[in-house]
C-alpha cells in the first residue's frame, strides 16, 4: 500500500468517526489503526492479543488459519484489541471500501467494549500486561525449561474457562480485611502464645505456616472458580506455577467478556457499520462492492448459526420497533416512536448475549431467521425436532449458559479428609464428552497432585468419574 | 485515531509457536507408531510421499458436553419444518465457514512423510542374520567426488573451498579475515575415484492363506505388513524381490495386485505353500546369493492332518533361508482367550527345531502390527 492511500484511510477514518460519534451516539476509545500484512494479521487473530506468552496451542491455530486464508477458503478482515486506547489491525491487501467498512465495523467493537457493562471491569492495559505476562513466561521457560513450563501450560489451559465471570467481586479488599481482622481476634485469644512451639502455633493457626506443603485447604466451597481455588489452596504446586495460574487466570477474566457477548457485540459492530456506511458519500461502484460485502458478512448459514446475522437482525428488528411501533406497542407499552438509536444504544450498554436474546429475539424474528432445534436422531440423522419459538429461544438461550461450557464446581478440597478434590457437574441435561473429561481429569490430578473425583449424569444417573494419578474409575 | 503502517518483517511469533507445534506432532506421531504403522492412508498411498493420518494425542481437552447428545439451534432458509432432516452423523450440517465445533475436526490431521515415518519405525529395527552375500552378484561401476587436490580441471573446481582457502590466506597475510584477490594457490580441484560397488540381493517370499475364513481385515493385517516390511529390507539391501504365494489348499504364485485383492474361499494346506516357496527357492534364489525372508500369514485353522507336513517342510524353511516368519491373525477385536488351541503357531513354537531362525507372531489388531514387525527384526542372533 502506497503512502498517498495510507493517507486517505486517514482520512476515510476521521469521517467514519464524524458520522459515528455525533450521528449516530457512538462513544468509543480512541482507535489506533495498523495495516499488517496477512502472517501478522494471522499471528494476531490466533493469539487474540499481540504479544502474548508462547505455546503450541497458539501455533496451531495459527498454522490452520493461516492454511485457510492460503487456500482462499476464508479471510479475516479485521482484528480488534479492547483496551484503551484501542488496536485495530487492517489487512493489506484489503480494498479502499473493504477497510471503510472494517473501519467503521471496529468502532462499533471498541464502543461496545467501552460501554457494554459486562466490559467494565476488563484490564484496558491488557496488551501490557499480556506483555508481561509473556516476559514472565519467558524467564520460566528459562528457569525450569521449556518443556516443564509447556506441559504445565498443557495442564492449566485444560480448565482455563473454568473461572468465575464475577471473580472482580471478590477481589473486593473487604474480604481481605475481615480475614484480617479473624487473625488479630485469634492472636488475642493466644494469651500464652509465648510458651509454645513454633510448630504447635502453626497447627493452631494455619496461615502462621509459610511453607506451601501444609496449607490447608481454605474450603470456601462450592467453588466455580477451579483455576482460582488450585492456584489458592494446591498442596503441589510451587511458586512460579501458582504465577503461571494467576496469569492464565487474568487473561481469562479478560477474555470472558468477550466470551458472554459474541452474538451482541458483532450484531452491534454490523448494525453499526451499516449505519455508518449509509451515511457516507459512497459512488454507486463502491456502494455496489459494499453492499456485497455487507451481505456476505450478515448471511444465515444453512443449518448453522452466524452471531454476526443473529445479532444484526435482532439490532434491525429494534430499531424498526422503537422508531415505528405498531398500534399495539403503542397502545400498551406507550411507546411514542423514533426511540430506536436511543433503544438500540440502551441494550448495547447492558446485555449480555443471554439477556439480549431474551428480551429481543421476537416470534417474528425467529420466523424470519427460520429458526430451529436439531439433534441427532437414532445416533445417525441430525434432524429438526422443534420449530415452537419459544422453546427454540429457550434452547438457545441455554446452550449459552456458562459461555458455552459444562458448569463444574469445586465441592470439595478435602475430600475424604485427604485433600483429595472433589468437583461437581451441575448437570443440566446434557452429558459430558466422557473421553474429554477423563483427559482433563489428568491434568487437573497434576495440577493438585492427589485424587481427582467428578460427579456428573450419564443417562441420567448419577456417576462418579476417579482418577488417582495411574487409572481412570467410576462408580 | 489514527493510522499506521510499519515493518512487520521481522515478526516471527506465528511461526515460532507453529514450529512447537510442529515438535509436538512429531512426538505425538512417535507415541503413536502403533496406530501409524496400520493406518489405511499410508498403507494405501499408492506411492505418494505425503499423507494424512489422524494424531489423537493433540487434541486440546477440556470439559466439553458430549456434542451428539446436545440439541443445537440453526438457521433455516424459511420453509423448514419438524421432522427435515439437514444432515449425517459423521457428515455434519451445513457448510459454512463456521463448522470449527463439529465433530469430524475432532482430531487433528497432521501431514506426514511416509519416509520420515519409515525412519522413526526403521531405528527400532535390525536385520537378524543378514549375510554378505553374492560378492559376484551385479556389479556396477559409479564415480564419487571423494578427494580434494590443488591441481585439476576448472570445470571440477570446488568454488567454496577455494573461498576458504583464499581468505585464509588473506587473514594469515594481513590479519583480516576477508575475500581478496585469487591466486593460483587458492583454487581446489574436486577429484573421483572409481566405486565398484557389489550389490546385494534380498529376496521376499510373502505367503498368505486366502482360505475361507480370511476376511477382509486378516487381508488388510498382512498387507499393512508386507508394505513396512519391503520398504525396511529396501533400506538394507540394493534389491528386493517380491514373490507373492497365496494358498488355501494349493498353493500359487500370483502377482502383487492379486494377492491383496483376490476372494477368498476353500480349506487350508499349509504345507502346499512351503512346498512351492522350496521349489522357487531352488529354482531362482540359491541360497549362496540371495537373502531370502519367507513370511507367512493365516489364522491357523490348518487341516489337522496336514500339520506334521508343515512342521517338516518349515524345518527345511529356517534351515535354507535368513529368516523365516509366521504371523497369526486373529479375529478383528478378539483377545487371546479365542485361540484356538490346534492353531499352528503353538505348534510351530513346540516342534520347529530350528528355533533360531523361526518367528512366530500373534496379530489380534490393527496396533499389534508395529510389535510384530519389532518381533521380526529385534535384535536377536549376531547383528552384523
Amino acid at each position: 500500500m502506497i503512502d498517498k492511500e495510507v493517507k486517505e484511510l486517514e482520512e476515510a477514518t476521521d469521517q467514519i468517526w464524524e458520522i459515528a460519534t455525533s450521528k449516530l451516539g457512538l462513544d468509543p476509545f480512541p482507535v489506533h489503526f495498523e495495516i499488517v500484512p496477512a502472517t501478522v494479521m494471522y499471528e494476531i487473530g490466533s493469539y487474540a492479543l499481540p504479544g502474548r506468552y508462547s505455546h503450541w496451542t497458539f501455533g496451531k491455530a495459527y498454522h490452520r488459519m493461516k492454511m485457510m486464508y492460503d487456500f482462499g477458503l476464508s479471510k479475516i478482515y479485521e482484528v480488534v484489541i479492547n483496551s484503551n486506547p484501542s488496536y485495530a489491525f487492517l489487512l493489506e491487501t484489503n480494498s479502499p471500501i473493504q477497510n471503510k467498512l472494517v473501519i467503521a465495523h471496529v468502532l462499533g467493537h471498541v464502543d461496545f467494549f467501552k460501554n457494554n457493562v459486562y466490559f467494565s471491569h476488563t484490564n484496558r492495559r491488557m496488551v501490557d500486561e499480556a506483555a508481561m505476562h509473556a516476559r514472565r513466561m519467558a524467564e520460566y521457560e528459562f528457569e525450569y525449561g521449556r518443556k516443564v513450563v509447556e506441559e504445565f501450560l498443557d495442564a492449566v489451559l485444560a480448565i482455563e474457562e473454568h473461572v468465575d465471570p464475577n471473580f472482580f467481586i471478590k477481589k473486593q479488599p473487604k474480604d481481605e480485611g475481615k480475614k484480617e481482622k479473624e487473625r488479630k481476634k485469634r492472636r488475642v485469644e493466644g494469651r500464652y502464645d509465648d510458651l509454645m512451639t513454633e510448630e504447635e502455633l502453626a497447627l493452631r493457626d494455619p496461615e502462621r505456616a509459610g511453607d506451601d506443603r501444609s496449607r490447608k485447604p481454605s474450603l470456601e466451597v462450592p467453588e466455580k472458580d477451579i483455576v482460582y481455588f488450585i492456584m489458592k489452596n494446591s498442596p503441589v504446586l510451587e511458586d512460579w506455577q501458582r504465577d503461571i495460574c494467576a496469569m492464565i487466570h487474568e487473561e481469562m477474566e479478560y477474555f470472558i467478556p468477550q466470551m458472554q457477548t459474541k452474538i451482541i457485540n458483532e450484531g452491534w459492530a454490523s448494525i453499526s457499520h451499516a449505519r455508518i456506511m449509509r451515511e457516507m458519500d459512497l459512488s454507486t461502484n463502491d456502494y455496489l462492492e459494499f453492499a456485497e460485502l455487507h451481505a456476505g458478512v450478515v448471511s444465515p448459514h444453512k443449518g448453522q448459526l452466524n452471531p454476526y446475522y443473529l445479532g444484526y437482525k435482532i439490532f434491525e428488528d429494534i430499531e424498526k420497533r422503537w422508531d415505528n411501533p405498531s398500534e399495539e406497542e403503542r397502545e400498551k407499552f406507550g411507546r411514542p416512536g423514533g426511540e430506536g438509536r436511543e433503544k438500540m444504544l440502551e441494550a448495547r450498554e447492558t446485555e449480555n448475549d443471554i439477556s439480549f436474546l431474551r428480551n429481543y429475539l421476537t416470534e417474528e424474528l425467529c420466523e424470519d431467521m427460520d429458526l430451529f432445534v436439531y439433534e441427532l436422531v437414532d445416533d445417525e440423522d441430525w434432524t429438526i425436532t422443534e420449530k415452537r419459538w419459544e422453546k427454540v429461544r429457550n434452547q438457545l438461550v441455554a446452550n449459552m449458559n456458562n459461555f458455552g461450557f459444562p458448569y463444574i464446581e469445586v465441592i470439595d478440597g478435602d475430600y475424604d479428609g485427604n485433600r483429595e478434590l472433589y468437583l461437581m457437574h451441575r448437570y443440566e441435561g446434557v452429558e459430558l464428552d466422557m473421553k474429554y473429561a477423563r483427559k482433563t481429569l489428568e491434568y487437573i490430578y497434576k495440577l493438585w497432585g492427589r485424587d481427582v473425583h467428578l460427579e456428573t449424569v450419564v443417562d441420567e444417573e448419577s456417576l462418579v468419574m476417579h482418577y488417582d494419578g495411574s487409572e481412570h474409575d467410576e462408580d | 485515531m489514527s493510522v499506521q503502517r510499519n515493518d512487520w518483517s521481522l515478526q516471527r511469533k506465528g511461526q515460532i509457536d507453529q514450529e512447537r507445534h510442529k515438535e509436538r506432532v512429531r512426538e505425538a506421531i512417535k507415541k503413536n507408531l502403533g496406530s501409524i504403522v496400520s493406518n489405511e492412508s499410508i498403507i494405501l498411498s499408492d506411492g505418494r510421499r505425503k499423507v494424512k493420518v489422524p494424531i489423537r494425542s493433540l487434541d486440546e481437552y477440556k470439559f466439553r458436553f458430549d456434542y451428539r447428545k446436545k440439541k443445537h439451534v440453526g438457521t433455516g432458509d424459511g420453509n423448514t419444518k419438524v421432522g427435515d432432516i439437514i444432515g449425517h452423523e459423521g457428515q455434519g450440517v451445513g457448510h459454512g465457514p463456521g463448522g470449527g465445533d463439529q465433530p469430524g475436526s475432532e482430531y487433528f490431521e497432521a501431514e506426514v512423510d511416509i519416509d520420515e515415518i519409515a525412519k522413526l519405525i526403521f531405528e527400532d529395527l535390525h536385520l537378524p542374520y543378514l549375510e554378505d552375500k553374492a560378492k559376484q552378484a551385479v556389479q556396477s561401476k559409479t564415480t564419487r567426488f571423494t578427494e580434494i587436490r590443488r591441481a585439476g580441471i576448472m570445470a571440477n573446481l570446488d568454488k567454496r573451498r577455494s573461498i576458504l582457502e583464499n581468505i585464509k590466506r588473506h587473514a594469515r597475510a594481513t590479519g583480516r579475515a576477508e575475500l581478496g584477490r585469487f591466486k593460483k594457490e587458492d583454487l581446489r580441484y574436486k577429484t573421483w575415484e572409481e566405486e565398484i560397488k557389489y550389490e546385494s540381493n534380498a529376496v521376499v517370499i510373502a505367503m498368505m492363506d486366502i482360505s475361507g475364513s480370511m476376511g477382509e481385515f486378516k487381508k488388510y493385517i498382512a498387507r499393512s505388513f508386507y508394505f513396512w516390511m519391503v520398504r525396511f529390507l529396501k533400506t538394507k539391501y540394493d534389491q528386493v524381490k517380491i514373490v507373492f504365494i497365496s494358498h488355501h489348499t494349493e498353493a500359487k504364485e500370483v502377482p502383487e495386485q492379486q494377492f491383496f485383492t483376490q476372494g477368498e474361499s476353500g480349506g487350508t494346506v499349509v504345507s502346499s505353500a512351503y512346498r512351492l516357496a522350496l521349489d522357487i527357492i531352488a529354482e531362482r534364489f540359491p541360497p549362496r546369493d540371495w537373502n531370502i525372508y519367507p513370511f507367512h500369514f493365516s489364522d491357523g485353522d490348518n487341516y489337522y492332518s496336514d500339520n506334521d507336513e508343515a512342521v517338516r517342510l518349515a524345518d527345511e524353511l529356517t534351515g535354507t533361508c535368513n529368516l523365516f516368519g509366521y504371523g497369526e491373525i486373529g479375529e478383528e477385536g478378539a483377545s487371546s482367550y479365542r485361540r484356538s488351541s490346534g492353531a499352528l503357531l503353538s505348534i510351530f513354537k513346540d516342534r520347529l527345531a530350528n528355533q533360531e531362525r523361526f518367528v512366530g507372531v500373534r496379530i489380534d489388531d490393527k496396533e499389534d502390527v508395529y510389535p510384530a514387525l519389532k518381533e521380526f527384526f529385534g535384535k536377536r542372533g549376531e547383528e552384523v
